[in-house]
Protein backbone atom coordinates (compact mmCIF):
# COMPACT_ATOMS: atom_id res chain seq x y z
CA UNK A 1 0.00 0.00 0.00
CA UNK A 2 0.98 3.24 -0.61
CA UNK A 3 1.73 5.21 2.49
CA UNK A 4 -0.23 8.25 1.43
CA UNK A 5 1.55 10.64 4.39
CA UNK A 6 4.86 10.26 3.26
CA UNK A 7 3.75 10.87 -0.46
CA UNK A 8 2.29 14.02 0.70
CA UNK A 9 5.77 15.07 2.25
CA UNK A 10 7.85 14.23 -0.85
CA UNK A 11 5.53 16.16 -2.51
CA UNK A 12 6.14 20.25 -3.36
CA UNK A 13 3.31 22.01 -1.41
CA UNK A 14 1.23 23.59 -4.14
CA UNK A 15 0.97 19.84 -5.46
CA UNK A 16 -0.07 18.76 -2.42
CA UNK A 17 -3.08 21.44 -2.38
CA UNK A 18 -4.13 20.42 -5.74
CA UNK A 19 -4.93 17.31 -4.32
CA UNK A 20 -8.14 18.05 -2.72
CA UNK A 21 -9.30 21.18 -4.61
CA UNK A 22 -10.56 21.26 -8.41
CA UNK A 23 -7.71 23.37 -9.42
CA UNK A 24 -4.47 23.82 -8.70
CA UNK A 25 -3.51 27.33 -6.86
CA UNK A 26 -1.88 30.31 -8.05
CA UNK A 27 -1.20 32.18 -4.91
CA UNK A 28 -1.51 30.29 -1.65
CA UNK A 29 -0.51 31.90 1.79
CA UNK A 30 -1.16 30.92 5.32
CA UNK A 31 -0.37 32.92 8.58
CA UNK A 32 0.79 35.94 6.98
CA UNK A 33 1.80 38.64 9.42
CA UNK A 34 3.05 42.01 8.96
CA UNK A 35 3.88 44.71 11.71
CA UNK A 36 5.36 48.02 11.17
CA UNK A 37 6.41 48.77 14.82
CA UNK A 38 3.47 48.47 17.32
CA UNK A 39 0.81 48.51 13.96
CA UNK A 40 0.33 45.01 13.12
CA UNK A 41 -0.97 45.37 10.15
CA UNK A 42 -1.70 42.00 9.13
CA UNK A 43 -2.53 39.59 11.89
CA UNK A 44 -2.06 36.46 10.41
CA UNK A 45 -4.16 35.99 7.25
CA UNK A 46 -4.45 32.82 5.08
CA UNK A 47 -5.53 32.70 1.19
CA UNK A 48 -6.01 30.36 -1.90
CA UNK A 49 -6.49 31.63 -5.12
CA UNK A 50 -6.95 29.00 -7.41
CA UNK A 51 -5.82 29.52 -11.18
CA UNK A 52 -7.77 31.32 -13.71
CA UNK A 53 -10.22 32.59 -11.64
CA UNK A 54 -10.49 36.51 -9.83
CA UNK A 55 -10.29 36.51 -6.24
CA UNK A 56 -10.85 39.90 -4.62
CA UNK A 57 -9.26 41.38 -1.19
CA UNK A 58 -12.23 43.92 -0.04
CA UNK A 59 -11.72 46.41 2.94
CA UNK A 60 -12.00 49.71 3.90
CA UNK A 61 -8.72 51.93 3.79
CA UNK A 62 -6.10 51.07 6.47
CA UNK A 63 -7.51 47.29 6.49
CA UNK A 64 -4.18 46.02 5.02
CA UNK A 65 -5.06 45.21 1.13
CA UNK A 66 -1.77 46.80 -0.12
CA UNK A 67 0.60 45.47 2.35
CA UNK A 68 -0.83 42.43 1.40
CA UNK A 69 -0.55 43.20 -2.40
CA UNK A 70 3.32 44.37 -1.19
CA UNK A 71 4.00 41.51 -0.11
CA UNK A 72 2.53 38.68 -2.54
CA UNK A 73 4.79 40.80 -4.68
CA UNK A 74 7.91 40.51 -3.10
CA UNK A 75 8.06 44.36 -2.45
CA UNK A 76 7.75 43.56 1.57
CA UNK A 77 8.75 40.93 3.70
CA UNK A 78 5.83 39.27 5.75
CA UNK A 79 7.18 39.02 9.52
CA UNK A 80 5.55 35.29 9.77
CA UNK A 81 3.49 32.77 7.74
CA UNK A 82 4.43 31.32 3.96
CA UNK A 83 3.22 31.84 0.80
CA UNK A 84 3.56 30.55 -2.60
CA UNK A 85 2.91 32.57 -5.97
CA UNK A 86 2.81 29.82 -9.12
CA UNK A 87 4.63 27.52 -6.72
CA UNK A 88 7.43 29.58 -6.08
CA UNK A 89 8.24 30.23 -2.41
CA UNK A 90 8.53 33.88 -1.97
CA UNK A 91 11.06 33.76 1.00
CA UNK A 92 13.61 31.05 -0.94
CA UNK A 93 12.60 32.10 -4.24
CA UNK A 94 11.05 35.63 -4.82
CA UNK A 95 13.20 35.84 -8.40
CA UNK A 96 10.82 33.04 -9.30
CA UNK A 97 8.02 34.27 -8.51
CA UNK A 98 8.93 38.03 -9.93
CA UNK A 99 9.32 35.45 -13.02
CA UNK A 100 5.06 34.91 -13.27
CA UNK A 101 3.61 37.81 -12.11
CA UNK A 102 2.55 41.19 -12.97
CA UNK A 103 1.57 44.41 -10.82
CA UNK A 104 0.27 47.24 -10.74
CA UNK A 105 -0.64 49.18 -7.68
CA UNK A 106 -2.62 52.43 -6.72
CA UNK A 107 -0.40 54.79 -8.48
CA UNK A 108 0.67 54.65 -12.27
CA UNK A 109 3.90 52.82 -11.82
CA UNK A 110 5.11 54.27 -15.31
CA UNK A 111 8.16 56.71 -16.62
CA UNK A 112 6.76 59.74 -16.73
CA UNK A 113 9.50 60.78 -19.40
CA UNK A 114 9.11 58.54 -21.68
CA UNK A 115 5.56 57.98 -24.09
CA UNK A 116 3.63 54.93 -23.76
CA UNK A 117 5.61 52.83 -26.50
CA UNK A 118 8.62 53.48 -25.29
CA UNK A 119 7.58 52.50 -21.72
CA UNK A 120 6.30 49.38 -23.52
CA UNK A 121 9.65 48.13 -25.02
CA UNK A 122 11.48 49.43 -22.02
CA UNK A 123 9.33 46.51 -20.30
CA UNK A 124 10.04 44.50 -23.19
CA UNK A 125 14.03 44.71 -23.31
CA UNK A 126 13.47 43.95 -19.06
CA UNK A 127 11.82 40.47 -19.93
CA UNK A 128 14.36 39.57 -22.54
CA UNK A 129 11.77 39.47 -25.18
CA UNK A 130 13.60 39.95 -28.43
CA UNK A 131 13.29 43.31 -30.52
CA UNK A 132 11.05 42.08 -32.63
CA UNK A 133 8.71 40.10 -30.36
CA UNK A 134 8.66 42.96 -27.69
CA UNK A 135 7.48 45.58 -31.25
CA UNK A 136 5.06 43.20 -31.80
CA UNK A 137 3.40 42.63 -28.18
CA UNK A 138 3.97 46.44 -27.59
CA UNK A 139 1.37 47.22 -30.76
CA UNK A 140 -0.29 44.85 -29.67
CA UNK A 141 -1.39 45.51 -26.48
CA UNK A 142 -1.62 49.46 -27.06
CA UNK A 143 -4.20 48.11 -29.04
CA UNK A 144 -5.91 45.55 -27.21
CA UNK A 145 -5.98 48.51 -24.24
CA UNK A 146 -7.42 51.12 -26.55
CA UNK A 147 -4.20 53.62 -26.55
CA UNK A 148 -2.24 53.08 -29.48
CA UNK A 149 -3.85 56.67 -30.89
CA UNK A 150 -1.94 58.17 -27.15
CA UNK A 151 1.41 55.70 -27.81
CA UNK A 152 3.09 58.98 -28.98
CA UNK A 153 2.40 61.41 -26.29
CA UNK A 154 4.16 61.45 -22.66
CA UNK A 155 2.18 59.55 -20.05
CA UNK A 156 1.21 63.38 -18.56
CA UNK A 157 -0.92 64.53 -20.49
CA UNK A 158 -3.22 60.93 -20.15
CA UNK A 159 -6.48 60.70 -17.98
CA UNK A 160 -6.31 58.94 -15.19
CA UNK A 161 -8.06 56.21 -16.82
CA UNK A 162 -5.46 55.76 -19.84
CA UNK A 163 -2.90 56.37 -17.24
CA UNK A 164 -3.90 52.90 -15.57
CA UNK A 165 -4.25 51.03 -18.82
CA UNK A 166 -1.01 51.86 -20.07
CA UNK A 167 0.07 50.86 -16.34
CA UNK A 168 -1.43 47.89 -17.00
CA UNK A 169 -0.15 47.41 -20.41
CA UNK A 170 3.23 47.62 -18.74
CA UNK A 171 2.02 44.51 -16.32
CA UNK A 172 0.90 42.36 -19.46
CA UNK A 173 4.53 42.51 -21.50
CA UNK A 174 5.59 39.93 -19.73
CA UNK A 175 2.56 37.39 -19.83
CA UNK A 176 2.35 37.56 -16.39
CA UNK A 177 0.69 34.35 -15.48
CA UNK A 178 -0.60 36.17 -11.81
CA UNK A 179 -1.63 39.51 -11.94
CA UNK A 180 -2.10 41.85 -8.97
CA UNK A 181 -4.13 44.88 -9.41
CA UNK A 182 -4.21 47.00 -6.34
CA UNK A 183 -7.22 49.23 -6.19
CA UNK A 184 -7.64 49.49 -9.82
CA UNK A 185 -10.33 51.66 -10.37
CA UNK A 186 -9.60 53.96 -7.71
CA UNK A 187 -10.30 57.47 -8.78
CA UNK A 188 -11.45 56.75 -11.85
CA UNK A 189 -14.82 58.24 -13.74
CA UNK A 190 -17.92 55.64 -13.45
CA UNK A 191 -16.68 54.99 -17.41
CA UNK A 192 -13.58 54.29 -17.00
CA UNK A 193 -14.37 52.11 -14.35
CA UNK A 194 -16.53 49.86 -16.75
CA UNK A 195 -13.91 50.10 -19.30
CA UNK A 196 -11.89 48.59 -16.45
CA UNK A 197 -13.78 46.20 -15.68
CA UNK A 198 -14.16 44.64 -18.93
CA UNK A 199 -10.23 44.45 -19.15
CA UNK A 200 -10.29 42.80 -16.41
CA UNK A 201 -12.92 40.07 -17.39
CA UNK A 202 -10.98 39.64 -20.79
CA UNK A 203 -7.83 39.11 -19.10
CA UNK A 204 -9.09 36.41 -16.58
CA UNK A 205 -10.93 34.63 -19.66
CA UNK A 206 -7.13 34.23 -21.50
CA UNK A 207 -6.70 32.21 -18.52
CA UNK A 208 -4.75 34.63 -16.31
CA UNK A 209 -5.51 34.74 -12.24
CA UNK A 210 -6.35 37.98 -11.02
CA UNK A 211 -5.93 39.02 -7.95
CA UNK A 212 -7.95 41.79 -6.46
CA UNK A 213 -8.09 44.60 -4.25
CA UNK A 214 -10.70 47.25 -3.76
CA UNK A 215 -12.94 49.26 -1.48
CA UNK A 216 -16.04 48.83 -3.59
CA UNK A 217 -18.17 46.51 -2.85
CA UNK A 218 -19.77 46.49 -5.92
CA UNK A 219 -16.39 45.69 -7.96
CA UNK A 220 -15.85 43.12 -6.34
CA UNK A 221 -19.28 41.55 -6.22
CA UNK A 222 -19.39 42.12 -10.05
CA UNK A 223 -15.72 40.98 -10.91
CA UNK A 224 -14.21 38.09 -8.29
CA UNK A 225 -15.45 34.50 -8.30
CA UNK A 226 -14.50 34.90 -4.53
CA UNK A 227 -13.95 37.79 -2.16
CA UNK A 228 -12.74 37.82 1.52
CA UNK A 229 -13.03 40.75 3.25
CA UNK A 230 -10.25 42.10 5.12
CA UNK A 231 -10.63 44.10 8.16
CA UNK A 232 -8.50 45.15 10.94
CA UNK A 233 -5.25 42.79 9.60
CA UNK A 234 -7.87 40.15 9.43
CA UNK A 235 -10.24 38.06 7.36
CA UNK A 236 -13.17 38.27 8.80
CA UNK A 237 -15.24 36.32 5.94
CA UNK A 238 -14.72 34.38 2.59
CA UNK A 239 -16.26 32.95 0.02
CA UNK A 240 -18.11 33.91 -3.02
CA UNK A 241 -20.84 36.86 -3.14
CA UNK A 242 -23.95 34.89 -2.72
CA UNK A 243 -21.97 32.80 0.28
CA UNK A 244 -21.18 35.81 1.74
CA UNK A 245 -24.95 37.16 1.24
CA UNK A 246 -26.70 34.15 3.01
CA UNK A 247 -23.76 35.03 5.97
CA UNK A 248 -25.86 37.52 7.20
CA UNK A 249 -30.56 37.65 7.53
CA UNK A 250 -32.18 37.61 4.77
CA UNK A 251 -34.02 40.80 3.11
CA UNK A 252 -37.01 42.18 4.69
CA UNK A 253 -40.22 43.85 3.11
CA UNK A 254 -40.94 47.82 4.23
CA UNK A 255 -44.29 48.96 4.52
CA UNK A 256 -45.08 52.58 4.95
CA UNK A 257 -48.26 53.15 6.72
CA UNK A 258 -51.01 55.79 6.66
CA UNK A 259 -52.39 55.90 9.87
CA UNK A 260 -49.96 55.89 12.59
CA UNK A 261 -53.26 54.20 14.82
CA UNK A 262 -52.47 51.08 12.76
CA UNK A 263 -48.87 50.78 13.32
CA UNK A 264 -48.44 48.66 16.45
CA UNK A 265 -51.21 46.70 15.11
CA UNK A 266 -49.61 45.58 11.67
CA UNK A 267 -46.01 45.31 13.27
CA UNK A 268 -47.90 43.05 15.67
CA UNK A 269 -49.80 40.97 13.32
CA UNK A 270 -46.39 40.74 10.60
CA UNK A 271 -43.97 39.95 13.22
CA UNK A 272 -41.97 43.20 12.36
CA UNK A 273 -38.49 43.17 13.29
CA UNK A 274 -38.36 47.51 13.22
CA UNK A 275 -40.61 50.17 12.87
CA UNK A 276 -40.61 53.99 12.98
CA UNK A 277 -43.18 55.91 14.63
CA UNK A 278 -41.47 59.04 12.85
CA UNK A 279 -41.72 58.01 9.55
CA UNK A 280 -44.99 55.43 10.03
CA UNK A 281 -42.76 52.49 8.85
CA UNK A 282 -41.94 48.73 9.66
CA UNK A 283 -39.95 46.01 8.42
CA UNK A 284 -40.90 42.60 8.02
CA UNK A 285 -38.52 39.78 6.87
CA UNK A 286 -39.00 38.10 3.88
CA UNK A 287 -37.49 37.28 0.82
CA UNK A 288 -39.50 39.13 -1.54
CA UNK A 289 -40.92 36.31 -3.21
CA UNK A 290 -44.14 37.01 -5.04
CA UNK A 291 -46.05 34.51 -2.86
CA UNK A 292 -44.92 35.58 0.29
CA UNK A 293 -45.45 39.39 -1.23
CA UNK A 294 -49.44 38.32 -1.97
CA UNK A 295 -50.04 36.82 1.59
CA UNK A 296 -48.41 39.44 3.27
CA UNK A 297 -51.13 42.20 1.17
CA UNK A 298 -54.27 39.49 1.62
CA UNK A 299 -52.82 39.94 5.42
CA UNK A 300 -53.23 43.53 5.19
CA UNK A 301 -56.43 43.42 3.32
CA UNK A 302 -58.09 41.33 5.51
CA UNK A 303 -56.96 43.69 8.37
CA UNK A 304 -58.11 46.80 6.65
CA UNK A 305 -54.69 48.32 7.52
CA UNK A 306 -53.54 51.03 4.64
CA UNK A 307 -50.08 51.09 3.14
CA UNK A 308 -48.44 54.10 1.02
CA UNK A 309 -45.87 52.53 -0.23
CA UNK A 310 -44.00 49.04 -0.07
CA UNK A 311 -40.33 48.25 -1.02
CA UNK A 312 -38.16 44.94 -1.15
CA UNK A 313 -35.10 44.69 -0.10
CA UNK A 314 -32.34 42.27 -0.55
CA UNK A 315 -29.22 41.85 1.34
CA UNK A 316 -26.33 43.11 -0.60
CA UNK A 317 -22.41 43.20 0.18
CA UNK A 318 -23.52 46.10 1.47
CA UNK A 319 -24.98 44.82 4.39
CA UNK A 320 -22.34 42.12 4.81
CA UNK A 321 -19.96 44.95 4.97
CA UNK A 322 -21.70 46.51 7.64
CA UNK A 323 -22.82 43.71 9.45
CA UNK A 324 -18.69 41.98 9.12
CA UNK A 325 -16.61 45.08 9.81
CA UNK A 326 -18.77 46.48 11.90
CA UNK A 327 -18.12 49.44 10.26
CA UNK A 328 -19.95 52.39 8.14
CA UNK A 329 -20.10 51.59 4.68
CA UNK A 330 -16.76 53.02 3.51
CA UNK A 331 -16.43 56.38 1.39
CA UNK A 332 -20.04 55.91 -0.46
CA UNK A 333 -19.79 59.49 -1.47
CA UNK A 334 -16.21 58.75 -3.24
CA UNK A 335 -17.84 56.48 -4.94
CA UNK A 336 -18.65 57.81 -8.16
CA UNK B 1 21.60 33.57 -19.97
CA UNK B 2 23.99 33.98 -17.10
CA UNK B 3 23.58 36.19 -14.72
CA UNK B 4 26.49 38.37 -15.51
CA UNK B 5 25.41 38.95 -19.00
CA UNK B 6 21.72 39.73 -17.25
CA UNK B 7 23.07 42.49 -15.13
CA UNK B 8 24.92 43.72 -18.12
CA UNK B 9 21.68 43.32 -20.38
CA UNK B 10 20.01 45.13 -17.97
CA UNK B 11 22.31 48.03 -17.32
CA UNK B 12 22.36 48.84 -20.55
CA UNK B 13 18.63 48.64 -21.01
CA UNK B 14 18.49 51.16 -17.79
CA UNK B 15 21.10 53.15 -18.99
CA UNK B 16 19.45 53.56 -22.93
CA UNK B 17 15.83 54.92 -20.60
CA UNK B 18 18.56 57.44 -18.34
CA UNK B 19 19.90 58.50 -21.91
CA UNK B 20 16.28 59.38 -23.43
CA UNK B 21 15.45 61.09 -20.30
CA UNK B 22 18.78 63.46 -20.80
CA UNK B 23 17.98 63.57 -24.66
CA UNK B 24 14.26 64.75 -24.18
CA UNK B 25 14.87 66.90 -21.45
CA UNK B 26 18.30 68.99 -21.72
CA UNK B 27 17.84 71.28 -19.44
CA UNK B 28 19.25 69.84 -16.91
CA UNK B 29 22.48 68.88 -18.59
CA UNK B 30 22.91 72.19 -20.22
CA UNK B 31 22.54 73.92 -16.17
CA UNK B 32 25.29 71.20 -15.03
CA UNK B 33 27.48 72.62 -18.29
CA UNK B 34 26.46 76.22 -18.16
CA UNK B 35 27.53 76.50 -14.23
CA UNK B 36 31.47 75.79 -14.61
CA UNK B 37 31.34 77.61 -18.41
CA UNK B 38 30.41 80.33 -15.88
CA UNK B 39 32.62 80.06 -13.48
CA UNK B 40 35.12 79.32 -15.82
CA UNK B 41 34.88 82.67 -17.47
CA UNK B 42 34.07 84.92 -14.45
CA UNK B 43 37.54 83.66 -12.55
CA UNK B 44 39.78 83.81 -15.84
CA UNK B 45 37.80 87.26 -17.28
CA UNK B 46 37.23 89.06 -13.63
CA UNK B 47 39.68 87.51 -11.33
CA UNK B 48 42.28 86.18 -13.73
CA UNK B 49 44.74 88.93 -13.92
CA UNK B 50 44.97 89.65 -10.58
CA UNK B 51 44.92 86.08 -9.16
CA UNK B 52 47.42 84.85 -11.86
CA UNK B 53 49.76 87.42 -10.99
CA UNK B 54 49.91 86.35 -7.18
CA UNK B 55 50.72 82.94 -8.61
CA UNK B 56 54.13 83.57 -8.61
CA UNK B 57 55.31 81.90 -11.63
CA UNK B 58 57.02 83.06 -14.88
CA UNK B 59 54.45 84.91 -16.74
CA UNK B 60 51.80 85.88 -14.60
CA UNK B 61 48.66 87.50 -15.25
CA UNK B 62 45.45 86.10 -17.07
CA UNK B 63 47.13 83.76 -19.24
CA UNK B 64 49.03 81.65 -16.22
CA UNK B 65 45.60 82.08 -14.08
CA UNK B 66 43.95 80.40 -16.78
CA UNK B 67 45.93 77.28 -17.16
CA UNK B 68 46.19 77.10 -13.46
CA UNK B 69 42.21 77.28 -12.88
CA UNK B 70 41.13 74.90 -15.55
CA UNK B 71 41.42 71.80 -13.15
CA UNK B 72 39.45 73.29 -10.42
CA UNK B 73 36.92 73.87 -13.23
CA UNK B 74 36.72 70.48 -14.57
CA UNK B 75 36.17 69.18 -10.75
CA UNK B 76 33.56 72.03 -10.20
CA UNK B 77 31.77 70.35 -13.33
CA UNK B 78 32.13 66.74 -11.96
CA UNK B 79 31.22 68.03 -8.47
CA UNK B 80 27.77 69.91 -9.63
CA UNK B 81 27.21 67.13 -12.35
CA UNK B 82 26.48 64.81 -8.86
CA UNK B 83 23.33 67.25 -8.28
CA UNK B 84 22.04 66.19 -11.79
CA UNK B 85 22.40 62.13 -10.80
CA UNK B 86 21.05 62.56 -6.71
CA UNK B 87 17.92 64.39 -8.52
CA UNK B 88 17.59 61.39 -10.74
CA UNK B 89 17.56 58.61 -8.84
CA UNK B 90 15.75 60.76 -6.36
CA UNK B 91 13.13 60.80 -8.59
CA UNK B 92 13.28 57.43 -9.75
CA UNK B 93 12.77 56.55 -5.66
CA UNK B 94 10.28 58.41 -5.69
CA UNK B 95 7.75 57.72 -8.42
CA UNK B 96 6.01 54.39 -8.74
CA UNK B 97 8.58 52.87 -11.31
CA UNK B 98 11.14 51.66 -9.16
CA UNK B 99 8.68 49.71 -7.44
CA UNK B 100 7.51 47.81 -11.09
CA UNK B 101 11.10 47.08 -11.42
CA UNK B 102 11.53 45.75 -8.18
CA UNK B 103 8.80 43.28 -8.65
CA UNK B 104 10.53 41.99 -12.10
CA UNK B 105 12.65 39.41 -12.65
CA UNK B 106 15.75 41.88 -13.26
CA UNK B 107 19.06 42.56 -11.73
CA UNK B 108 18.45 45.29 -9.54
CA UNK B 109 21.68 46.71 -9.36
CA UNK B 110 21.26 47.57 -13.60
CA UNK B 111 19.10 50.30 -11.84
CA UNK B 112 21.75 52.12 -10.48
CA UNK B 113 24.18 51.18 -12.69
CA UNK B 114 22.32 52.27 -15.50
CA UNK B 115 22.60 56.09 -13.53
CA UNK B 116 26.47 55.66 -12.62
CA UNK B 117 27.09 55.32 -16.60
CA UNK B 118 24.78 57.42 -17.94
CA UNK B 119 26.15 60.33 -15.25
CA UNK B 120 29.58 59.61 -16.07
CA UNK B 121 28.90 60.02 -19.80
CA UNK B 122 26.85 63.50 -18.70
CA UNK B 123 29.96 64.25 -17.02
CA UNK B 124 32.23 63.46 -19.62
CA UNK B 125 29.83 65.93 -22.09
CA UNK B 126 30.42 68.84 -19.40
CA UNK B 127 34.25 68.22 -19.22
CA UNK B 128 34.26 68.42 -23.29
CA UNK B 129 32.47 71.61 -22.94
CA UNK B 130 34.96 73.47 -20.11
CA UNK B 131 37.64 72.21 -22.57
CA UNK B 132 36.51 73.92 -25.89
CA UNK B 133 35.45 77.08 -23.98
CA UNK B 134 39.17 77.02 -22.54
CA UNK B 135 40.62 76.44 -25.84
CA UNK B 136 38.35 78.79 -26.97
CA UNK B 137 39.83 81.92 -24.94
CA UNK B 138 43.32 80.70 -25.18
CA UNK B 139 44.43 77.55 -23.38
CA UNK B 140 46.55 76.05 -24.27
CA UNK B 141 47.61 73.13 -22.01
CA UNK B 142 51.08 70.35 -22.78
CA UNK B 143 49.58 67.25 -22.69
CA UNK B 144 50.41 64.62 -25.45
CA UNK B 145 48.71 62.05 -26.97
CA UNK B 146 49.55 59.48 -23.63
CA UNK B 147 48.82 62.40 -20.89
CA UNK B 148 45.48 62.94 -22.36
CA UNK B 149 44.54 59.25 -22.50
CA UNK B 150 45.64 59.23 -18.75
CA UNK B 151 43.22 62.19 -18.03
CA UNK B 152 40.47 60.36 -19.57
CA UNK B 153 41.18 57.51 -17.53
CA UNK B 154 41.54 60.08 -13.98
CA UNK B 155 38.45 61.51 -14.72
CA UNK B 156 36.22 58.10 -15.71
CA UNK B 157 38.28 57.18 -12.32
CA UNK B 158 37.06 60.11 -10.11
CA UNK B 159 33.63 60.68 -11.79
CA UNK B 160 32.68 57.01 -11.32
CA UNK B 161 33.74 57.66 -7.58
CA UNK B 162 31.59 60.70 -6.83
CA UNK B 163 28.87 59.46 -8.93
CA UNK B 164 28.68 56.36 -7.38
CA UNK B 165 28.39 59.13 -3.99
CA UNK B 166 25.88 61.07 -5.37
CA UNK B 167 23.72 58.09 -6.15
CA UNK B 168 23.50 57.10 -2.61
CA UNK B 169 22.59 60.37 -1.68
CA UNK B 170 20.23 59.86 -4.20
CA UNK B 171 18.68 56.61 -2.78
CA UNK B 172 18.53 57.81 0.61
CA UNK B 173 16.72 61.40 0.10
CA UNK B 174 13.54 61.38 1.68
CA UNK B 175 11.96 63.90 -1.51
CA UNK B 176 13.52 64.97 -4.55
CA UNK B 177 14.60 68.41 -3.02
CA UNK B 178 16.45 66.67 -0.30
CA UNK B 179 18.54 65.35 -3.06
CA UNK B 180 18.94 68.82 -4.97
CA UNK B 181 20.79 70.15 -1.83
CA UNK B 182 22.47 67.40 -0.10
CA UNK B 183 25.58 67.38 -3.13
CA UNK B 184 25.55 70.76 -2.90
CA UNK B 185 29.20 70.51 -1.03
CA UNK B 186 30.71 68.78 -3.88
CA UNK B 187 30.70 72.04 -5.97
CA UNK B 188 32.05 73.82 -3.58
CA UNK B 189 34.86 71.80 -2.54
CA UNK B 190 36.78 72.66 -5.15
CA UNK B 191 37.06 75.90 -3.77
CA UNK B 192 38.81 74.68 -0.75
CA UNK B 193 41.62 72.80 -2.51
CA UNK B 194 43.97 73.69 -4.78
CA UNK B 195 42.00 74.74 -7.73
CA UNK B 196 41.57 78.26 -7.57
CA UNK B 197 44.58 79.23 -5.49
CA UNK B 198 47.41 77.13 -3.98
CA UNK B 199 46.83 76.12 -0.51
CA UNK B 200 50.17 77.69 1.21
CA UNK B 201 48.21 81.07 0.68
CA UNK B 202 45.44 79.80 2.75
CA UNK B 203 44.81 80.34 7.08
CA UNK B 204 46.54 76.92 8.58
CA UNK B 205 43.28 75.28 9.62
CA UNK B 206 41.85 75.86 5.85
CA UNK B 207 44.91 74.76 4.51
CA UNK B 208 44.93 71.78 6.65
CA UNK B 209 41.01 71.14 5.20
CA UNK B 210 42.22 72.12 1.87
CA UNK B 211 45.17 68.93 2.06
CA UNK B 212 43.53 66.39 3.21
CA UNK B 213 40.51 66.57 0.91
CA UNK B 214 40.16 64.47 -2.05
CA UNK B 215 39.74 67.15 -4.89
CA UNK B 216 43.54 68.51 -3.85
CA UNK B 217 45.34 65.12 -5.00
CA UNK B 218 42.36 64.78 -8.06
CA UNK B 219 43.30 68.63 -9.15
CA UNK B 220 46.83 68.29 -8.41
CA UNK B 221 47.10 64.87 -10.78
CA UNK B 222 44.96 66.62 -13.63
CA UNK B 223 46.96 69.96 -13.44
CA UNK B 224 50.50 68.05 -13.93
CA UNK B 225 49.05 65.53 -16.89
CA UNK B 226 47.43 68.89 -18.43
CA UNK B 227 50.84 70.63 -18.34
CA UNK B 228 52.73 67.37 -19.54
CA UNK B 229 54.49 66.36 -16.45
CA UNK B 230 54.32 62.75 -14.75
CA UNK B 231 51.77 63.00 -11.83
CA UNK B 232 53.29 63.17 -8.01
CA UNK B 233 53.26 59.79 -7.10
CA UNK B 234 51.57 60.09 -3.83
CA UNK B 235 48.86 62.65 -5.14
CA UNK B 236 48.38 59.86 -8.21
CA UNK B 237 48.00 56.84 -4.94
CA UNK B 238 45.53 59.19 -2.97
CA UNK B 239 43.71 59.89 -6.26
CA UNK B 240 43.38 55.97 -6.93
CA UNK B 241 42.29 55.15 -3.04
CA UNK B 242 40.11 57.90 -2.24
CA UNK B 243 38.18 56.86 -5.51
CA UNK B 244 38.30 53.45 -4.65
CA UNK B 245 37.22 54.04 -1.30
CA UNK B 246 34.70 56.91 -2.38
CA UNK B 247 32.92 54.36 -5.33
CA UNK B 248 32.68 51.56 -2.58
CA UNK B 249 31.32 53.34 -0.02
CA UNK B 250 28.55 55.12 -2.14
CA UNK B 251 28.16 51.23 -3.68
CA UNK B 252 28.01 49.74 -0.31
CA UNK B 253 25.47 52.68 0.95
CA UNK B 254 23.07 52.83 -2.45
CA UNK B 255 22.55 48.93 -2.83
CA UNK B 256 22.06 48.80 1.30
CA UNK B 257 19.53 51.15 0.77
CA UNK B 258 17.80 49.96 -2.53
CA UNK B 259 17.31 47.12 -0.98
CA UNK B 260 16.26 47.82 2.65
CA UNK B 261 13.34 45.08 3.16
CA UNK B 262 9.83 47.36 3.13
Amino acid sequence: MFDLGLMLTLLPPTNRVTMNTRKPLAIEARGLRKAYGDNIVLDGIDIAVPEGSIYSLLGPNGAGKTTTVKILSTLARADAGEAFVNGADLHRDSDGVRKSIGVTGQFAAVDQLLNGTENLHLMGRLHHLGKAETKRRAAELLERLDITDIAKRLPSTYSGGQNRRLDIAMSLMGSPRVIFLDEPTTGLDPRSRRVMWEIIRELVSGGTTIFLTTQYLEEADELADRIAVLDGGKIVAEGTAAELKRLIPGGHISLQLLRIDQLEKAANLLGATAHDTEQLTIQVPGDGSVASLRSLIDLLDHESIEVGELTVHKPDLDDVFLTLTGQARPQKETRR
Amino acid sequence: MTTLSHTIGDSATMLRRNLKHMLRYPSLTLMLVMIPALMLLMFVYVFGSTLGDGLGGASGGRAAYLSYVTPGILMMAIGGAMTGTAIGVATDMTQGIVDRFRTMSIARVSILTGHVIGSIIQILICVAAVFAIAFAIGYRPDAGPAEWLALLGVLVLISFALTWIAVALGVTAKSVETASNTPMPFTFLPFLSSGFVPTDSMPAGLRYVAEYQPFTPFIEVIRSLLAGTAADGTDLALTVVWSLGLALLGYLVSRAKFNQAV
